[in-house]
Formats: structure tokens, C-alpha cells, sequence
């Protein structure tokens, strides 16, 4: 089986190291390197009728900013160097999420950025790394 | 932020002219008198009643039961059947991974809770239990088991039919499903259609200013002034103001667009829908040797009631008006609320909508029911309209703090309700004379002025006639079902033929 990266991107300093690490290894072996973004959402949380009537909109609204302000520009500078890059964007939990997209994507290796959080606060809102390092079915390499 | 403050400062303008005319002396018994002989004929009209065993029993309520009793049978008892396939996908077994950040199932569904659970489970249940008895309980339960039905039919319609505008949003409900729907069978359905339509849409504008606002202001405020000393306290005569502040939050949501407080109430009111009923669990736990007695109490009141006006039809009677009133099965409104659900199998969510009377009204309303019944404190000769002070009472012999639980908690469900009827209102007002800001801004404004009307002036006839405008939209609303029953059941068979063969695809098996 012929390796598969995917990379977990947030905007921040520790996503954009992750990439160059995934951009390297991709780089290296040649594997095909999906860059992912997961846009915070939850299928149980409570909104207004008015919210729901025009969440559909707003949806393909959060999708299309997602690309075009985090995705698209990091896909566009590694397909310039010659990587086989794909970009990705989905609503949900960040951790679950990723998981989900590696599966669909037949992914051998996610690559996600260290987030740095504290002992408690990772005790409460959990961290990504850690949940995926825990639940996903491949390899996970946490980048600091 | 300039335009925004000029909004503002227009809103705040226009709402104190109308508390300074609400303020008046005389001048609420004035509207009083003006609106009372058209008030009285539309009220007398849709609770147009006949005698059973010497009890009044008004036309539109044995047309709502009747109703939901045929859609049990016609469906099959789909109350029971679909019961756990409903859970399912509530739960998000069924979740399209790839749909991920549209409205779910549970959204919908919570959203049109907390549309509907409100003062019709805190108030009207004590108002139920006081005038039929205990047994009354047993007539609402049997009502909201009926309801899962009619809401079950609607709210399939209502996905069914709804409108996909070009620019993203969704549209749906009764309008939509009576024109388009009943189109698809001819020319004569068609005229009927926009007939019943429009009908449902007027009677819809007047339910979303009555029961939908007034109702709502009037009774948060009685239940503020209950807590705050009551009629001798500062606040008692205070309506006015307290009707300018609530038109003011309400101005900030649908004029000013500021989504943030529409947002947070909608996520306190299931937050208080949760302490209510933990509450009321924790008194019938408390209380657990009484409740063998109450659920006695309530099975031979049921039957053979003692002591209350017309017998068994005069308890359940008291049942099933409480019942409608506070699940709105049958009244379509909640077709509304479901149609933006993300699916393309319609019926999946008049599955999901059978959990809304079995909360509202099989759930929230039997624990107030209980708890009413186990601390004694029903009172048969209880004003109908004091109906949340009595429920306070009840709670509050067990724990004494809780009337200000319950003010918070009546405060924000009529809220949130206020913020659904009118977003329910103004569809049905553009729907009647088109989309376009002029309509959109005059709804609005009208709809706050009637905010503060409802919280300042004692107005018996306009909220009898707003009573009588949300059960006006059965008549519309049902009539069309019915005709469109054939549809609903070629959606289901289709579904549940999949579902039996285990042909839907589930969430995770990817």
C-alpha cells in the first residue's frame, strides 16, 4: 500500500509547521498529501428557526472562505513545488472529523500540529492530538 | 455602528409613543370595546361549540383530535411504529457525514421545541389539572399520543413541499405544501389550495400577534409581578415598561439583526427546559410513596371523575384543550420549524417530529401534572389565567426558591417563543402580500407595538380572539392533509421498505 498523507491545518503557527513537515515527507516519497481544514460544528447544538431556514447559505459561505483564506493558498504554493495536493474542508468535531476524512481518503499517515494547551485545559476541552493519536485507525504524527 | 444606532434610536422612540398610548387611561378599554364585537365573532366562530353530556365541547378541538385519531389509524399507529427509528435519527445514526455542518435532525427538532414548550406546559397543565381533576392528565397524554401523528403528517408535508430559494434559504410550511401540494392533483385542488393558504397565512399573522406574542407577554409579566410582591409591588402596574424592554430585545432581534441574543436564548431555554424537569422529578421522587396514589387519582379521575363539571367528557375535555394548546398538533406551525431540516427523504422528519408532542406533552406536561397532583395544590376554583402562578405554587412547597427559577424560565420560553411565531408570522405576512422590505419592516414594527399591548393592557377580547386565531389555522391546515394523506403514506412505504431491508445507508459504515 502506497503511503497517503494527510495534514491537519488551523491557521495558526503550529498548522503551518505541520505542513512544511508533511510538504517534506510528501516531497520525499512522492505521496499524494491532502491538506484538510475542519470548520467547528456540532450536529447537537441549539439555533433559532431563522438560523436553520438560512444554514445552508451560511454553510456554503463557511466553506468557501475556509478554501479560499486558509486552503486554496496553501494547496496553490505546494502544488507550485510539485506536490500532488488536494485540499479538503468539513463541518464537525476536529479530532472525529480528521479521522473521518483519513478514512475516506484511504490516508496512511495524518500529520497534525501540536496545540501547546495545558494539562487542565486539555483535560477539558480535550486535544486534538491526543484524541486522534488515541482513536484514529492510522499512523498520527504530532508535529511540535 | 452609526446605522445601527439610528435603529436603535428609532426603535426606542417608536415603542415609548406606543407605551405613551398604551398609557392612556381609558384608552385600552377603548380598543377593548372597538375590537370586542369583531373579537367575539371570530372567537365564537372557531370555538364554536355544541353540547355533549351538558358540556360545551368547541368544534375545533374534536376537529384536531379527530383528526389525529384518523392519522394513527390511516399510518398504523406510526406513533408506536416509527417511535425508535425516530430516536435513531435524532441521534445522528443516519448522519450523512458528507452533509456535515447543515441543519440535522436534532436541530430541527430542538428548535421547534423550543418553539412549543413554554406556557402552555407550565400554565396551561395547571389550569387543566384544576378544572378536570387529576384525571385530565390521562385525557393529555392520550392527546399528545394522538398528536405525534398530525405532527408526523405535517411535518413530512412540510419538508415535502418547502421551497429552495436561489439564494440558499429554505422556505416551508403549510402555505407551501397547500398550494404546491394539493396543485399536483388538478385544477379544482389548485384553487382550493390558495385558498386554504391564504386563509392559513391570515389566520397565522393573527396567531403570531396573539398567542404567539401577546399571550406570551402578558403571562411572563403576570408571573414577574407574582414574584416581585405582587399586585401591592413596584412592578404591578408597571406593564408598560416592562412591554417596552421585552419589544426592545425582541426590536434587536428580527430589526436589528443582532443574532447574539437570539443565539444564547436558544441555547438557556433547553438549559431551563432541563432544571424544570429535573425539578419536577426531584419533587416526585421526594414524594415517591404518593405517586402510586396520584397515578390512581389520575386513572379513576380519568373514568369516573367525582365532583367536576360534565363527568368523563367534562375531564376529558380539560385534557384535550390543554393538550392542543400546548403541542400545536395539527396547528401546522411546526411544519415550518422542521422544513429546514437537511434531507431528501422527507419522512424522516415526521419521525423525528413525533418526539416533539411526546416531549411537550407526554413528558413535560404529565410532570407537572404530578407534581401539581402530589402537593395537592390544584384548586378548582382557579382563575384560567392564573395558570403559571399555580404551578409556582406547587413547586415552590418543596423548594422555595423555585418561583424565581420559574420566572427566569417563563421569561425565556416566551421569548424564544416570541422569536419563532414571529419569524412563523412574517413568512405568512410575505407570503400574503410578497417579499420585499417594505411588508418585511411593517410586520415588524406591528409586531413589537403588539408586545407592548399585550404586556400593558389587560385585553381580554384580543387574546381570546389570538387564542382563536391559532386554532383557526387547523381548519386550513388539517383540511389539506387530509388530501394529501395519499402522499405522506407513498413517502413512508417507500422509506421504511428501505429501512426494513437494510438498505439505508448508516452513519460510520463507510
Amino acid at each position: 500500500m502506497s503511503s497517503v498523507l494527510m495534514v491537519g491545518v488551523d491557521g495558526s503557527n503550529c498548522g503551518g509547521r505541520a505542513v512544511e513537515y508533511a510538504a517534506e515527507h510528501a516531497g520525499k516519497s512522492g505521496a499524494r498529501l491532502y491538506v484538510a481544514y475542519v470548520i467547528e460544528w456540532s450536529p447537537f447544538s441549539f439555533s433559532t428557526v431563522q438560523e436553520n431556514m438560512e444554514r445552508h447559505k451560511r454553510r456554503e459561505e463557511e466553506l468557501k472562505r475556509a478554501y479560499s483564506e486558509i486552503i486554496d493558498p496553501i494547496v496553490s504554493r505546494l502544488k507550485s513545488e510539485g506536490l500532488d495536493v488536494v485540499g479538503l474542508v468539513r463541518h464537525g468535531d476536529v479530532a472525529e472529523t480528521l479521522q473521518i476524512l483519513a478514512k475516506e481518503n484511504d490516508v496512511t499517515n495524518i500529520i497534525v500540529g501540536r496545540q501547546g494547551t495545558s494539562k487542565l485545559k486539555a483535560h477539558v476541552f480535550g486535544s486534538v492530538g491526543s484524541h486522534l493519536v488515541q482513536g484514529a485507525e492510522c499512523a498520527v504524527t504530532v508535529v511540535p | 455602528m452609526t446605522k445601527l444606532r439610528v435603529g436603535l434610536t428609532t426603535l426606542v422612540s417608536m415603542l415609548a409613543s406606543f407605551s405613551a398610548l398604551a398609557q392612556e387611561p381609558g384608552i385600552d378599554e377603548k380598543i377593548n370595546l372597538a375590537v370586542k364585537p369583531f373579537a367575539d365573532a371570530v372567537a365564537g366562530a372557531v370555538f364554536s361549540s355544541f353540547p355533549v353530556a351538558g358540556v360545551q365541547i368547541p368544534f375545533v378541538l374534536v376537529w384536531l383530535i379527530i383528526a389525529a385519531t384518523i392519522f394513527t389509524f390511516y399510518f398504523n399507529f406510526i406513533n408506536l411504529r416509527a417511535f425508535k427509528h425516530g430516536f435513531q435519527l435524532v441521534r445522528g445514526d443516519y448522519h450523512d457525514p458528507k452533509s456535515a455542518g447543515e441543519v440535522t435532525h436534532f436541530q430541527a427538532l430542538a428548535t421547534a421545541l423550543s418553539g412549543t414548550v413554554g406556557l402552555g406546559n407550565i400554565a396551561g397543565v395547571a389550569v387543566a389539572v384544576s378544572l378536570g381533576g387529576p384525571g385530565a392528565t390521562f385525557w393529555m397524554i392520550l392527546a399528545g399520543f394522538l398528536g405525534m401523528s398530525s405532527k408526523f403528517t405535517e411535518c413530512t408535508l412540510g419538508v415535502k413541499y418547502r421551497r429552495e430559494l436561489p439564494d440558499g434559504t429554505v422556505s416551508g410550511g403549510p402555505m407551501y405544501y397547500l398550494t404546491r401540494g394539493l396543485a399536483e392533483k388538478g385544477a379544482n385542488f389548485a384553487r382550493l389550495g390558495k385558498v386554504l393558504a391564504v386563509l392559513f397565512a391570515i389566520f397565522c399573522v393573527g396567531g403570531s400577534f396573539g398567542g404567539g406574542n401577546m399571550f406570551q407577554a402578558n403571562q411572563s409579566f403576570a408571573q414577574l409581578v407574582n414574584v416581585t410582591g405582587g399586585d401591592a409591588g413596584w412592578l404591578a402596574d408597571k406593564g408598560w415598561l416592562f412591554g417596552l424592554i421585552i419589544a426592545t430585545l425582541v426590536g434587536l432581534v428580527i430589526m436589528g439583526g443582532i443574532r447574539g441574543i437570539a443565539r444564547v436564548t436558544s441555547k438557556i431555554v433547553p438549559f431551563m427546559a432541563v432544571i424544570y424537569v429535573i425539578a419536577g422529578l426531584a419533587i416526585i421522587l421526594m414524594n415517591f410513596s404518593a405517586v402510586p396514589a396520584a397515578f390512581l387519582a389520575i386513572f379513576n379521575g380519568a373514568f369516573s371523575p367525582e365532583g367536576i363539571s360534565g363527568g368523563v367528557i367534562g375531564v376529558l375535555f380539560q385534557g384535550f384543550k390543554r393538550a392542543a394548546f400546548s403541542n400545536e398538533a395539527g396547528v401546522g406551525s411546526a411544519a415550518i420549524a422542521h422544513s429546514a431540516v437537511k434531507t431528501n427523504r422527507p419522512v424522516t422528519e415526521g419521525f423525528v417530529a413525533l418526539y416533539e408532542p411526546f416531549v411537550d406533552t407526554i413528558v413535560v406536561c404529565t410532570i407537572t401534572a404530578l407534581v401539581i397532583i402530589i402537593t395537592g395544590t390544584w384548586d378548582p376554583s382557579v382563575d384560567p389565567s392564573a395558570g403559571v402562578q399555580l404551578t409556582s405554587k406547587a413547586f415552590e412547597t418543596t423548594f422555595t426558591w423555585f418561583p424565581y427559577v420559574l420566572t427566569v424560565a417563563v421569561l425565556l420560553f416566551a421569548f424564544s417563543t416570541m422569536i419563532s411565531w414571529s419569524y412563523y408570522g412574517l413568512k405568512a405576512w410575505t407570503f400574503l402580500f410578497g417579499e420585499n422590505k417594505l411588508t418585511d419592516l411593517s410586520y415588524k414594527v406591528l409586531f413589537l407595538f403588539f408586545v407592548v399591548v399585550g404586556s400593558s393592557m389587560q385585553l381580554g377580547a384580543v387574546i381570546d380572539f389570538s387564542d382563536a386565531m391559532i386554532f383557526a389555522m387547523a381548519f386550513p391546515n388539517l383540511l389539506g392533509c387530509y388530501f394529501l394523506l395519499p402522499v405522506v403514506k407513498r413517502e413512508l412505504n417507500e422509506y421504511w421498505a428501505d429501512y426494513k431491508a437494510g438498505r439505508l445507508v448508516k452513519a460510520g459504515a463507510l
